[in-house]
């Protein structure tokens, strides 16, 4: 196969940035979107041009470490992360935009890499069970029901990547956020900081600069672990909750 | 003081003989009572006096990040680093099948002494006792604190925790989050990090990558980190430094390791002073996805779970190998892990499996495209259990596993059997530590799969997430405690002659990386460095593939500091830079691996030597000559680099539990 892509190039967090043209010939429909940029970089290499920096870690779709907006879309075209993208969801002589996340809450450090540590500061404000170690009961002790624990097993498979962000007209967090508060609030552990948790963390959130949700639903259509909308109508719900004093 | 003695015969121009590792400092007595006196005995520190102690903790994974947030909720000064842009991307979120603990939920027989006993002998016989047992032992503590975190562990529709069995054991410990249990697991860790940072008692660092270890006045007093975005190389001090930065399988190139997982951590320690013990010690994992190409940049692990209701086989005859799957009828196919061990069948432990997969493809008898001049790859079928479930049934247990399988290959596995075939997986070897977790260098502690210590020659499934949180949850603080109590140590100056001279090299080294400007990326290298140690050092070993594995290493680190090419600038993101750095300490890491290899003149665990089997193909262990940790302490910068490293051996006593040659039959 062969591809035009149209990559976003930019040296530094305070650099112009631009679409740089880029032919690659020869990629199998085996390899990953990331191992086919891996080949594009041992050219440039080889051509004495600096590769392009993207992000990537485990590159099993796990992580949540990689993440790039391929022709509009967040993690392209198939309902997956960036790493599990395989070149047999492109035609031959196709032409690929390849942008980084786009959010004034995830500024872009350099090319495809973005600063996303606004997420671990709306967990630092309240995505967690205060229990120290050592103090746990026993965990036998405390039942939960299936669905409960199902519903929240479902809503703790966000792996934070951003996608969510990305593809929200509004850059709005509130999948990200609805995931952890209905993680946490399927549980019976969760019960305690229900209130203090969601307020907390909706404060940091606007904080951080991202938007408001406006139901688009572009969140959850692009997420990678298929988090459903009605996260965020959780968050709405125990959001009212708490602010109506009624936990 | 070390005396010094040449091995005999081949061995001699590669390493010399130190003094035994003397006292390990676990306590005397029953070994129930081991870990309880041991925390009694510990110094404790006065709760005002925690904020004056200071920790660096490198790596954010189970074992750092779990330490990172119990010692700060202790009331400790932690430093945490990772390189990753959250302290949640740590490569133990991979981790798909489950954690053991000796819960005995099931009833069937379960108890920490047989968690322990069946860890011991997993490992062959080359783990150490004390370390093991203290596992087993804090192994129910470690459900307890997660489900209390929230971690959402699979349950019975009574309400209750849900256990699966696993390789090489017989009853069924695993608690499990479907096949996401080490994602659920670290997001435990991390939300009780980050509740730390709130609280003041966490520093976090991220995008930070630790270069170099300060040792003053023989202790680890910090460590020289590179900010990877801003390329400022930067000093941090504190009063002890814990290692906690994961496994190497990178060195093959080809892992199931993330990307960036690497050992520049632990290998700087090491050329520091830190022994590293047994660094050829590595897992292969069974249930990988088979390569597919040459542009292949890592391998995907399929949980090891899969082989509960999976059935592996490869066709009776060659001539089948490359026929349809379900066009070969019963009596053509090979179960023939069921054949050889009939009563472990396909849930023997890995070791054994990956063997075997290996002497199938090797037999001709592999399955899947040729690679080079075979097909490597076996089938694990699901037809069974789909018709003895039900497809809805198999799904639930492990829909995601198919659902990557299905992404990854194109292929759909509940109507056609998977294909797999052996991966580097984990790093049993790693920086040697005492019972306390601390290596040889007072103040420098190693925990999760960066130490060597409780798995042996092999690990068996579910223990890795086990380990990592025994470590960071429950041992390291209780241990630390002791050799913070005697501090706060000295206030070490930044311009002393050791945080200079770390300081110096770290510089250096990135100076001259960028200004060789040569021909070879550093993926070519790092390519070519991980076929040697497949092709010599991996499933199979041999004392003449050894010695060649030395000598193309030793030239290809030649050329790399001759020849490579890294582009760009030390003030900006340069992730050819951080690559290269890595990669660098690979290839004097893969050295030490095989001459480890090399010396280890038996098959044991993940290790077979070719030269030491039985009649029947089996790996066949010297329990009178190798029964002991190789500990190697770094041999000097000799000529390219290296001198030859220098053993001390830790001698394994058995006190408890009877060395066996092992059988899954």
């Amino acid at each position: 196969m062969k591809l035009t892509l149209k990559i976003w190039r930019q040296d530094g967090p305070r650099a112009r940035g631009e679409l740089v043209t880029y032919v690659v010939e020869d990629i199998s429909p085996d390899m990953s979107f990331l191992e086919m940029l891996d080949v594009l970089n041992e050219q440039l290499n080889a051509k004495g041009e600096e590769p392009i920096a993207f992000d990537s870690d485990c590159r099993e779709g796990i992580c949540g470490m990689c993440g790039l907006m391929i022709s509009g879309e967040a993690h392209g075209p198939e309902k997956t992360t960036t790493c599990q993208l395989h070149m047999r969801s492109f035609r031959d002589g196709e032409t690929v935009t390849i942008e980084p996340w786009r959010a004034d809450a995830f500024p872009v450090i350099r090319d495809l890499v973005v600063n996303r540590s606004a997420f671990d500061r709306i967990i630092q404000a309240g995505g967690f069970i205060s229990v120290n170690t050592g103090s746990a009961p026993k965990a036998e002790a405390v039942l939960v029901p299936k669905p409960n624990a199902d519903r929240a097993f479902m809503a703790a498979e966000c792996i934070g990547c951003g996608a969510c962000v990305a593809a929200c007209p509004n850059a709005a967090a509130m999948l990200f956020m609805g995931a952890k508060i209905t993680h946490l609030g399927e549980l019976p552990q969760g019960q305690p900081e229900r209130a203090q948790r969601v307020k907390a963390m909706v404060a940091q959130h606007d904080a951080e600069g991202f938007g408001g949700c406006t139901n688009i639903g572009e969140c959850s259509a692009a997420c990678p672990k298929g988090i459903p909308l009605d996260v965020i109508s959780q968050l709405n719900h125990d959001l009212r909750k708490a602010g109506a004093g009624r936990f | 003081m070390t005396e010094l003695t040449a091995p005999q015969g081949v061995d001699a121009d590669y390493y010399r003989v130190g003094t035994p590792v003397a006292d390990t400092k676990a306590p005397a007595g029953p070994i129930a009572e081991k870990w309880t006196k041991r925390k009694f005995d510990a110094s404790l520190v006065n709760p005002a006096n925690r904020r004056k102690l200071s920790v660096i903790i490198v790596g954010t994974g189970l074992a750092g990040g779990a330490a990172g947030a119990t010692l700060g909720e202790a009331g400790y000064h932690v430093k945490s680093f990772c390189f990753q842009d959250s302290p949640r991307r740590a490569h133990s979120i991979a981790a798909q099948g489950g954690i053991n603990a000796a819960k005995n939920y099931k009833e069937d027989g379960d108890s920490i002494y047989r968690l322990f006993y069946d860890t011991v002998k997993g490992g062959d016989y080359r783990a150490r006792e004390t370390n093991v047992y203290r596992l087993a032992e804090v192994s129910a503590n470690i459900i307890d604190q997660c489900v209390a975190q929230g971690v959402p562990f699979a349950r019975e529709y009574g309400g209750l925790l849900d256990n699966r069995s696993f390789g090489g054991v017989q009853v069924s410990r695993t608690f499990y989050a479907r096949g996401q249990t080490g994602q659920q697991l670290l997001i435990g860790a991390y939300q009780a990090l980050e509740r730390q940072v709130a609280a003041g008692t966490v520093e976090m660092f991220t995008r930070h990558e630790m270069l170099e270890l300060i040792v003053a006045d023989g202790r680890a007093r910090g460590i020289i980190a590179r900010d990877l975005v801003t390329g400022e190389i930067e000093t941090h001090l504190a009063d002890a430094v814990v290692l906690a930065s994961g496994g190497y399988g990178n060195v093959f190139f080809l892992s199931t390791n993330a990307m960036g997982s690497n050992v520049t951590a632990n290998w700087r320690a090491h050329r520091k002073g830190a022994y590293f013990g047994n660094p050829c010690y590595t897992q292969i994992h069974p249930t990988c996805i088979p390569v597919s190409g040459d542009h292949q940049s890592k391998l995907t692990l399929m949980s090891e779970s899969l082989r509960n209701d999976g059935r592996i086989w490869v066709p009776k005859r060659k001539e089948d190998c490359d026929k349809d799957p379900r066009q070969i009828p019963e009596a053509d196919r090979d179960y023939y892990l069921e054949r050889i061990y009939p009563a472990f069948g396909n849930l023997v432990p890995r070791d054994i499996a990956s063997r075997q997969a290996k002497n199938m493809c090797d037999e001709g008898r592999g399955v899947g495209p040729m690679v080079g001049d075979f097909r490597r790859g076996v089938y694990l079928d699901f037809s069974d259990a789909i018709s003895r479930l039900g497809r809805s049934a198999v799904e639930a247990k492990y829909g995601n596993l198919f659902d990557m399988y299905a992404r990854i290959t194109g292929e759909n596995p509940y109507e056609t059997p998977m294909r797999i075939y052996p991966a580097v997986h984990y790093t049993m070897g790693g920086l040697w530590v005492d019972y306390d977790l601390m290596s040889n260098i007072p103040g420098l502690f190693v925990t999760g799969e960066a130490n060597f210590s409780d798995h042996g020659a092999n690990r068996l499934g579910a223990s890795a997430l086990m380990q990592g949180l025994a470590d960071g949850y429950f041992v390291l603080p209780n241990t630390i405690r002791d050799y913070l109590a005697k501090g706060p140590y000295p206030k070490l100056d930044e311009n002393s002659p050791a945080v200079a001279e770390a300081r110096q090299s770290v510089d250096q080294r990135v100076r001259t990386l960028l200004s060789i400007n040569g021909e070879r990326s550093v993926d070519s290298f790092h390519k070519e460095l991980g076929h040697i140690m497949w092709e010599y050092c991996g499933m199979e070993r041999t004392e003449t593939g050894l010695m060649k594995a030395i000598d193309l290493i030793r030239s290809l680190r030649a050329e790399f500091w001759r020849n490579v090419r890294v582009l760009g600038s030390a003030e900006t993101l340069n992730q050819s830079l951080e690559k290269a750095g890595r990669v660098a300490d690979f290839l004097e890491l893969g050295e030490l691996m095989c001459i480890d290899a090399l010396h280890r003149r038996e098959s044991c665990g993940g290790h077979f030597r070719a030269e030491s089997q039985t009649e029947d193909g089996e790996a066949l262990r010297h329990d009178d000559q190798f029964c002991y940790v190789a500990a190697w302490e770094f041999g000097g910068n000799g000529e390219g680099g290296m001198g030859a490293p220098v053993l001390h051996k830790e001698d394994l006593t058995y006190e408890f539990i009877q060395l066996k040659q092992r059988s899954y039959k």
